[in-house]
């Protein structure tokens, strides 16, 4: 974590809905090119420190800073041409367009539309089923090729960090075992993964590095390969 | 009997045309954003009566009038959306909808403090010419001039959703609006730019109907409900389904016509419209 070039560092955020405190003040760094991954329980704080990552959420306080440059506050429009791509939980594809325009419409800022051809058969030799199905209305397609569209959709924006969001949810073990292979094809392509799962042993096992949250906070971090199972669930309910 | 009735149904095709130009931009907007314009009509009306002051101060062709008031009338959906209706968005189904009721009558009013109430026409040579197929049947060529448009207007759109990305940013913005944000999608602009489009539409659709018919400020609330109704018959998936829509409410208004006579036309085209309201509330094209 010394070493490499750090490529999106947070700050001391803090996250209110009302009067509620959602996030408190969490910092964690992400090296440029790693799989790092953010572990947690339902209403941990996770999606909610997503969602700020990507520009749905105004921090309270604190900072976010991609490539050297303070983020904070952006609109989600303004984030994706800095270069984050965040994959939502529940996909979140557009249900009545067809699979092609789903992704042609992943590469809408300016930057990405330039080259959108190029991008777009890079995400057809990564998911052929996609190309395969590229006329089909989104919604035709299965869960697992519905995520797989999800991700494409995300590639096509052609983004140097890319967020999942409890990607693993709902689909079967057999297909959630592709969809992290396709993760570490794309990591190794040189873009930088953020995993944000609730399924403890698969996070370890996939990323360097891990932050356990609860409650808002992180209560645990440390190398992937480090980290035992046993105190990762320890932390994890805080028990 | 069919000498009777050949007339009607081709007048009532026609008409549908006219109708589905005046639904069209409505449709848009509510598939788009799920708010229900209500100043739809009068924003219309009020491009007829921009076309109306364009005519007088430049004496051209009603047609040419289009060159100005499709701009204007963009730039009055732009602001209106970014002004008026972003500011309320989020705020739950009420308040769009009232700010839209508020529109309707400062329009209304503004209209009619400018205008009078005496009824206005756009004149022009089409509005009283005759095709004559038989000596039973005739084409008004103004109905089908406007049918002829309608149908354009339709496939441009189509064309403009189906293939360029502005299109299908609307498209993705309609589906899901955080999805559409997190691929780039500025949607409040967006939002505008629809509006602005739809506008243009109601621009397209105030020439023809002042072409066509007689025109008061308070005409907007009529072409409202015949808006509202083409959407309901028609359904929101689809720009055909529009189309569909107006014919069918232009043909229950003008067969009814010939049972009930042409006092009652508008009341059958309400009565199919509550009809399709109980029967099939999604629509009759709709999937689902």
């Amino acid at each position: 974590m010394t070493t490499a070039n750090i490529i999106l560092q947070v700050d001391n955020v803090d996250i209110y809905y009302g009067d509620f405190q959602a996030i408190r003040n969490v910092s964690f760094q992400v090296p440029e090119r790693s799989i790092i991954s953010i572990i947690g329980s339902n209403g941990a704080g996770k999606s909610t420190l997503l969602k700020a990552i990507a520009g749905l959420l105004k921090p309270y306080s604190g900072k976010i800073i991609f490539k050297g440059k303070d983020i904070t506050g952006l609109m989600a429009n303004k984030i994706v041409a800095e270069g984050i791509s965040l994959v939502p939980e529940g996909r979140r594809i557009f249900p009545r367009m067809t699979v092609y325009e789903n992704l042609i419409i992943g590469s809408y800022t300016p930057k990405a539309r330039r080259k959108n051809k190029e991008l777009l058969n890079k995400v057809f030799e990564l998911f052929p089923v996609l190309k395969e199905k590229s006329q089909q209305i989104a919604s035709n397609l299965s869960g697992g090729q519905q995520q797989m569209l999800a991700i494409g959709r995300a590639l096509m924006s052609d983004p140097e960090l890319i967020i999942f969001d409890e990607i693993s949810l709902g689909l079967a073990p057999l297909i959630v075992k592709e969809i992290y292979q396709k993760i570490s094809e794309i990591n190794r392509e040189g873009t930088t993964v953020v995993l944000v799962e609730q399924d403890v042993r698969r996070s370890l096992k996939a990323s360097e590095f891990s932050y356990v949250m609860r409650g808002g906070e992180i209560v645990l971090t440390g190398k992937s390969s480090a980290l035992e199972e046993e105190d990762v669930k320890v932390a994890y309910f805080g028990l | 009997m069919v000498q009777d009735f050949a007339q009607p149904i081709l007048n009532g095709i026609l008409l549908g045309g006219l109708y589905a130009v005046v639904g069209i931009g409505m449709a848009m907007i509510f598939g788009i954003m799920r708010i229900t314009n209500l100043a739809h009509g009068d924003l219309m009306v009020l491009a007829s009566y921009l076309s109306l002051v364009i005519i007088s101060g430049l004496g051209i062709n009603p047609f040419v009038t289009l060159v100005i008031a499709i701009p204007v009338m963009f730039f009055v959906g732009l602001i209106v959306q970014s002004a008026l209706i972003n500011r309320v968005l989020k705020k739950g189904n009420e308040p769009p909808l009232l700010v839209t009721f508020g529109l309707s009558i400062i329009i209304q009013n503004a209209l009619l403090l400018i205008f009078t109430p005496d009824a206005k026409m756009l004149m022009n040579s089409l509005s009283t010419k005759s095709i004559f197929l038989t000596n039973y049947l005739s084409v008004p060529v103004i109905y089908l001039v406007d049918f002829i448009i309608a149908v354009a207007l339709i496939l441009v759109f189509n064309q403009f959703y189906q293939k360029t990305y502005l299109g299908r940013a609307i498209r993705a913005a309609s589906d899901d609006e955080g999805a559409a944000e997190l691929v780039g999608i500025n949607t409040r602009r967006i939002y505008g730019i629809a509006m602005g489009i739809a506008m243009v539409t109601a621009a397209i659709a105030g020439v023809l109907v002042g072409m066509t018919f007689t025109f008061y400020p308070f005409t907007g609330t009529q072409y409202l409900i015949i808006a509202f109704g083409v959407i309901v018959i028609g359904g929101l998936n689809s720009l055909l389904g529009v189309l569909v829509g107006g014919v069918i409410l232009g043909l229950a208004q003008l067969i009814g016509a010939e049972f009930v006579g042409t006092g009652y036309q508008l009341l059958v085209g309400y009565i199919i419209l509550l009809l399709v309201l109980v029967v099939r509330p999604q629509g009759i094209f709709a999937k689902n």
